[in-house]
């Protein structure tokens, strides 16, 4: 029998689903949007410092980032295979796109600690 | 449907609806080319109905596969103004003035006009080994497996599938890539596995890149189904316990 | 057995995402995947100006109006794949209470009001804090 990575793959897509679901949506709403438009005052760099100088926070905010890098890196390997038709290059797509999210998560966590 | 002519046409009134076939005539044709016809519209026609006006009256070369005229064989599912539907009950009067396109179900080899070769999803469908696995016995012919409501419900939703083939050819996965295993055979699996008599493991069949693993959930399997089978959260739920068997050392594989 | 050699075989579809209206919201809820990769290299972004001293640098950055642009765009990615991801998780997820199954929208409602408890969450962490 063949041996699949999918398995592995597939509960870290669907595990970045619920976190970026869950977390994401309030972030861009506050950060991206309602601070730069100026519907609310940007918090003090101490008080944003504070927060991140908790490890803690530190720690569940590389556990979003490596699992929304995930999950976006496995869609986006299917749905382009799927628009362009470009199923029989998976290995360099795949490669190219987990490798972005593992790249990504080495950066966060080389910031944070 | 041939004691049609006559009675039809005065029922119908000068009330008519064309129909633009897909014709595939190997040997004839490079590729499909529609050919249009006027059949009665008659408000308790179905599209095969209308076909049948055809073959009967207008053109006996025309080839299409049905038998039962109520929704239980499958046979006669093709692709109706771009989506795929059962003919038999898919009405004209839903088309208003028409024209009513019908092509061949997406996504197979066509052999002639609406004909498609199905043996690749037979084969498919053999390879999940669709039947209750049994293991060291050999009970006698009136031994009964009795089960409870809510062990038949576990199950049952899975088991209403006709075979179709609608779910194949709404999928655009399957349609893109026909090695996937698809949604009726991986729905019918799911049939066997969920049931309480079943002693078998599918995990080898289905834990596979072509197989559940394949499916991006479009979802337009479960759309389409005309037996509400839901192969899309049958295919999930199966991702799942696969998923779980694969990082759970202690579980069967 | 093989197909005859005869029966034609349909070429590939290049637009099939056009073809139907369920196909198109499909792709979009897939492409929704961009905006959540960029949703987090913007907060990586804010983080690193935060850790380095350069917030006023940022939000300077962030109130550029193609940039807000952006943002608005994934608020509007990242809500989309919320409905849908909350919405599909229980075909996945099949809860049996008392030998039947608990009802699509019981989980749908759970994961909903989750979302909505764990924006209230962050949002009061970073609006305000506790002082």
């Amino acid at each position: 029998m063949r041996r699949t990575l999918e398995p592995y793959l597939w509960l870290l897509f669907s595990g970045g689903g619920v976190v970026a679901a869950l977390v994401l949506p309030v972030l861009v709403l506050l950060f991206g949007v309602l601070m730069p438009l100026g519907v609310l005052d940007w918090p003090t760099a101490g008080h944003l410092g504070g927060l991140l100088g908790n490890v803690l926070v530190r720690l569940a905010l590389v556990v979003v980032v490596v699992l929304c890098l995930f999950h976006a890196a496995h869609r986006i390997r299917h749905t382009s295979e799927e628009l362009l038709g470009i199923a029989r290059f998976d290995l360099v797509v795949a490669l190219l796109c987990y490798g972005g999210a593992i790249t990504g998560g080495v950066l966060a966590v080389m910031l944070m600690f | 449907m041939t004691d049609t002519t006559q009675a039809v046409r005065q029922a119908a009134g000068t009330r008519t609806i064309r129909l633009e076939v897909a014709r595939y005539r190997p040997g004839q044709d490079a590729e499909p080319v529609f050919q249009g016809y006027d059949v009665p519209l008659m408000s308790d026609w179905a599209v095969l109905d209308g076909l049948n006006y055809i073959k009967d009256q207008l053109d006996g070369s025309l080839s299409y596969r049905w038998s039962c005229r109520m929704g239980v064989c499958g046979s006669c599912g093709m692709t109706v103004n771009g989506e795929a539907r059962l003919t038999c009950g898919t009405f004209l009067t839903e088309y208003g003035e028409g024209p009513v396109r019908i092509e061949p179900l997406k996504g197979f080899p066509v052999i002639r006009d609406l004909v498609v070769d199905i043996e690749e999803f037979l084969a498919k469908l053999t390879s999940v080994r669709p039947w209750l696995i049994r293991e060291g016995e050999d009970p006698p012919l009136t031994a009964e497996y009795a089960q409870t409501p809510e062990q038949l419900e576990a199950y049952k939703q899975y088991s209403m599938c006709i075979n179709c083939l609608l779910c194949y050819s709404a999928c655009p996965v399957y349609v893109l890539d026909p090695d996937f295993l698809g949604p009726a055979a991986i729905a019918l699996a799911q049939r066997y596995n969920l049931d309480s008599r079943d002693m078998g493991d599918r995990f080898d069949v289905l834990n596979q890149d072509d197989a559940v693993w394949g499916c991006t959930f479009v979802g337009e399997c479960t759309k389409v189904c005309p037996k509400h089978v839901d192969p899309a959260e049958a295919i999930q739920r199966y991702k799942l316990t696969a998923a779980l068997r694969s990082v759970l050392p202690w579980s069967r594989r | 057995m093989k197909a005859p050699p005869a029966a034609y075989r349909p070429r590939r579809d290049h637009l099939w995402f056009a073809r139907t209206r369920n196909y198109t919201i499909f792709v979009l809820r897939e492409l929704t995947s961009v905006f959540v990769a960029w949703s987090v290299v913007f907060l990586l972004l804010l983080a690193d100006a935060v850790l380095g001293g350069r917030l006023a640098g940022f939000a300077a950055l962030a109130a550029q109006p193609w940039m807000i642009a952006l943002n608005v765009l994934a608020l509007a990615a990242t809500c989309f794949h919320a409905v849908t991801f909350l919405n599909l998780a229980p075909k996945a997820t099949v809860v049996r209470l008392d030998g039947y199954r608990l009802p699509a929208w019981m989980i749908q409602g759970g994961n909903h009001s989750l979302w909505l408890a764990v924006s209230a969450v962050i949002a009061f962490f970073v609006l305000r804090g506790f002082h």
